[in-house]
């Protein structure tokens, strides 16, 4: 977890750190709430972590022959019919997600969410259903032909059903191999994109969000200037990041002076780049942290993409990024009305059922309506995303219906379960902080 | 192959009724919210202009397009189906985008259209196909509650003889045919209630008023009284056979293939008075961004993305339910769904268009205000947001109407 170079700032951020922690350890809060055994264990992991440590050594990318032009999947066609039904290999993904959601995820998801840590074991059964390289060309061993937002979408609300912070470990290393899959040049996919298919991948992640209030992925405060020598140098904080530390290879959104921000390729242990944990009410299997950007040094060639090319790949990695997110919440929130009806139906009171009262089969029916409205509204963007229609209107009212109504569903969740569904006995109370990252979440996941 | 954009086919149909609802609709708008119960008599042309379009599309841009048993052939080797379900809805969002009222009040395109499509013999075809065809189903004392009704038919030689009161009949007046619902025998609940086709001129039928509304004045009102109203046998619809266990499924039915009708009006008016707040605001300085996050905009930019989004979900629940229908897929849930989250989301947005666009949006100057009076009925017929929920929840709770009140 250390590399040589990082030592000294690590150093210098334990001291400000242990002061914080000693107040904390004197405090009687600790014993009185019986959260000291707990609270020990986190600390560990914590200083395990290094408070801010190096990003891993990671592996040396072995460049390839290029191809001498780019590998691309190709643009999806459609019947020109309205269709809901999706084809028999999309068919094929959403049953393994489900099958792997329903036997794997969900029975992990109450242990991960409290060790903030998704079991290795998943991880690894996740990159066999091949989640991971469903954005990769056929060129590189991608098994798509076609674009994958909607393949990638059905596969995400399959997993997002078991559990939403292991679905976010299990996915964010897809984001930077569907990036560079789609819009990096023949060097970028040569260098990087073997290892995606190869025996054991690396965790990879696509870093746009950043610690602020009112945060614009348009406008984020990561800045790339020009160094000497053609290079950049980058600096800025990245937020909610997917298991930092493990991560070998980082996509990261900078400002340029550009009218849109760059997407910069970084691996890991690069010097200046380090992380810290970054535990949130949600999404807590994905071990998320920050990524630090101190005078990260990068050559020109790690801006990914063809120069002039650059503003259209940033907003449609943004809008991307929206309908992947939209996904998730879409499975969660079926999740959550999947786990209600049978609740409210053996739930009594007054002598009956719950659900015989309109109070709660209402909530019940909204639960079902608004799932349904913000799961369609995102096929719908991801599928002109696949045909190379415009999307970033679809996109953005799927985030903005994913954020209303994914809130309101968590909160619906709990509420129906009442004193029961604020208990951890439940998944409900899990759901409601996971659905709140909806509208929050920009980047890191790319359908 | 998921897809979930207007069918290519259909893209003449929905310029077709665009255009008819801008050139025809939108000029008479103001003009027959203000003369209500006058009869638009511009319609008449349009009307055998539509049905001149039915017959050489095979499409219908009106209720009357909608068929249970659609006979359209499917479209691809998948076995896929764009139908007139999808069509019809196409059509109407179009149509209701000009004016609810109008397309309500339109010659031909009734609800007891859709009834008798639904449900007639060749026969009953024959006889009364090519009329226009008005729905009664409320009475004072029976709305949602749709099996209380009162109103009864008993059989008398060859003749029905209808006894009681309507009212909330749309377009009852100008209708040439009245679809009655009616009770065969009161003891036995809903099982018995059946609907009978009555002719507007039937002595037995009267008239008793015209009623004043908030909204779609349009399209006018009627309330009616059945005294001794005798009607030939052949004028019931369905079957005559009391059939218990099947009880209300029959006339039920209808309403599967009609409330993403009616979910298709209020995305006409929504659409309508989204369309007109976006030309306000950036009139006045204020551009919607999809690409930055709503908060990052104007409080009325996000409110106004806000209410986009609702009606972008309104629109794919409603024709995800036309297509089920097209497809012959039990749609009853997913009808609901559509018709709920439509009628709501028509209300709520209307309503904020006009506080967004301020004494704008309050004055008859603009359509603003009127939409947001036209939009609050289609919350209400075609069952209720309540009903709908009630509906929806039954369904997904596996509860009986006894159990779930």
């Amino acid at each position: 977890m250390s590399s040589k170079n990082s030592q000294g700032l690590a150093d210098k951020t334990m001291g400000s750190s242990l002061r914080a922690l000693n107040w904390i350890a004197g405090s009687k809060i600790l014993d009185r709430l019986r959260l000291r055994s707990q609270f020990e264990r986190t600390v560990f992991q914590s200083t395990k972590h290094g408070m801010r440590a190096a990003t891993s050594a990671g592996r040396s990318f072995n460049k390839a022959t290029s191809l001498g032009k780019p590998a691309r999947q190709k643009s999806g066609s459609g019947s020109g019919l309205f269709d809901l039904t999706p084809d028999d290999e999309q068919q094929m993904f959403i049953e393994a997600g489900q099958a792997f959601a329903a036997d794997q995820i969900r029975p992990a998801a109450s242990g991960a969410d409290s060790e903030k840590a998704t079991p290795a074991a998943i991880l690894e059964q996740a990159g066999e259903i091949g989640v991971n390289t469903l954005g990769i060309p056929e060129e590189f061993d991608g098994v798509l032909t076609e674009q994958s937002t909607v393949t990638w979408t059905l596969m995400a609300e399959a997993l997002a059903h078991g559990d939403m912070g292991i679905a976010y470990a299990a996915l964010a290393p897809g984001a930077a191999a569907t990036a560079i899959g789609r819009w990096g040049d023949p060097d970028q996919q040569a260098s990087y994109l073997p290892a995606f298919t190869g025996e054991n991948p690396p965790a990879a992640a696509l870093a746009i969000l950043e610690p602020k209030p009112l945060f614009d992925p348009f406008n984020p405060d990561t800045r790339a200037t020009a160094g000497t020598g053609g290079h950049w140098i980058l600096n800025g904080v990245k937020s909610m990041v997917a298991r930092p530390g493990e991560c070998e290879l980082f996509i990261v959104a900078a400002a340029t002076g550009d009218a849109r921000p760059t997407l910069f390729i970084i691996e890991s242990g690069s010097e200046g780049l380090t992380f810290e944990a970054e535990p949130a009410m949600g999404l807590r299997a994905a071990s998320t942290g920050r990524l630090v950007l101190e005078d990260v040094r990068v050559p020109a060639s790690a801006m990914l993409g063809e120069e002039g090319d650059r503003a259209r790949i940033y907003a449609d990695c943004v809008s991307g990024s929206r309908i992947a997110w939209s996904a998730m919440f879409s499975g969660t929130a079926q999740a959550v009305l999947d786990y209600v009806i049978p609740y409210v139906n053996e739930r009594q009171a007054f002598g009956e059922p719950i659900s015989n009262r309109q109070s709660v089969a209402f909530s019940v029916s909204d639960i079902a309506i608004e799932t349904g409205g913000m799961r369609l509204a995102n096929w719908r963007a991801a599928s002109r995303a696949d045909r190379g229609e415009s999307f970033a209107r679809e996109a953005a009212l799927a985030r903005r219906l994913a954020a209303a109504k994914g809130m309101d569903i968590g909160s619906a969740g709990v509420q129906l379960l009442g004193g029961h569904g604020y208990v951890k006995e439940h998944p409900v109370e899990r759901w409601y902080r996971d659905l709140r990252t909806a509208g929050v979440m920009e980047g890191a996941l790319l359908a | 192959m998921i897809y979930l954009e207007t069918p290519k086919k259909f893209r003449p149909l929905v310029t077709q009724a665009n255009h008819v609802a801008r050139e025809i609709f939108r000029p008479i708008s103001r003009k027959y919210d203000e003369a209500e119960h006058e009869y638009p008599k511009e319609l008449d042309v349009l009307a055998s202009l539509i049905n001149g379009m039915n017959e050489g599309s095979g499409m219908g841009a009106g209720a009357a397009g909608v068929s249970g048993e659609s006979g359209d052939e499917p479209d691809s080797g998948s076995g896929n189906r764009n139908g007139s379900n999808l069509s019809t809805v196409l059509g109407i969002i179009e149509l209701c985008w000009g004016d609810v009222g109008l397309l309500l009040a339109m010659p031909g395109q009734g609800l007891g259209n859709s009834a008798i499509a639904s449900v007639a013999t060749a026969e009953q075809l024959e006889r009364y196909g090519g009329k226009w065809a008005a729905m009664a189903i409320t009475e004072p004392e029976a709305g949602s509650d749709s099996a209380a009704i009162r109103t009864t038919a008993v059989l008398d030689g060859d003749e029905y003889v209808l006894n009681g009161e309507k009212i909330f009949v749309t377009s009852g007046d100008r209708a040439e045919l009245i679809v009655v619902w009616a009770s065969l025998d009161r003891s036995v609940g809903r099982a018995a209630i059946k609907s009978f086709i009555v002719e507007r001129d039937n002595p037995g039928l009267t008239l008793d008023r015209l009623e004043h509304k908030l909204g779609i004045r349009a399209s006018d009102t009627a309330n009616f009284t059945l005294q001794d109203c005798r009607v030939p046998k052949e004028a019931l619809l369905g079957s005559p056979e009391v059939d218990v266990k099947k009880g209300f499924a029959g006339v039920m039915k209808t309403f599967d293939n009609t409330r993403p009708l009616v979910a298709g009006m209020a995305l006409g008016v929504t659409r309508a008075a989204l369309q007109e707040t976006k030309r306000q605001l950036e009139a006045a300085g204020v551009e919607i961004d999809y690409d930055t996050p709503a908060l990052c905009q104007s409080a009325a930019a996000a409110r106004y993305l806000e209410m986009e989004a609702d009606y972008e979900a309104a629109l794919m629940l409603t024709l995800q339910a036309a297509w089920m229908a097209d497809n012959r897929k039990p749609n009853s849930l997913e009808a609901s769904m559509a018709k709920a989250k439509a009628g709501r989301t028509g209300v709520d947005v209307t309503l904020g268009c006009v506080e967004i666009c301020g004494s704008i949006g309050l004055g008859e100057s603009e359509l603003l205000e009127k939409w947001s009076r036209d939009a609050k009925i289609l919350d209400i017929f075609e069952g209720t947001q309540q009903i709908q929920l009630l509906i929806i929840a039954r369904q997904l709770l596996d509860k009986t109407s006894a159990e779930l009140k």
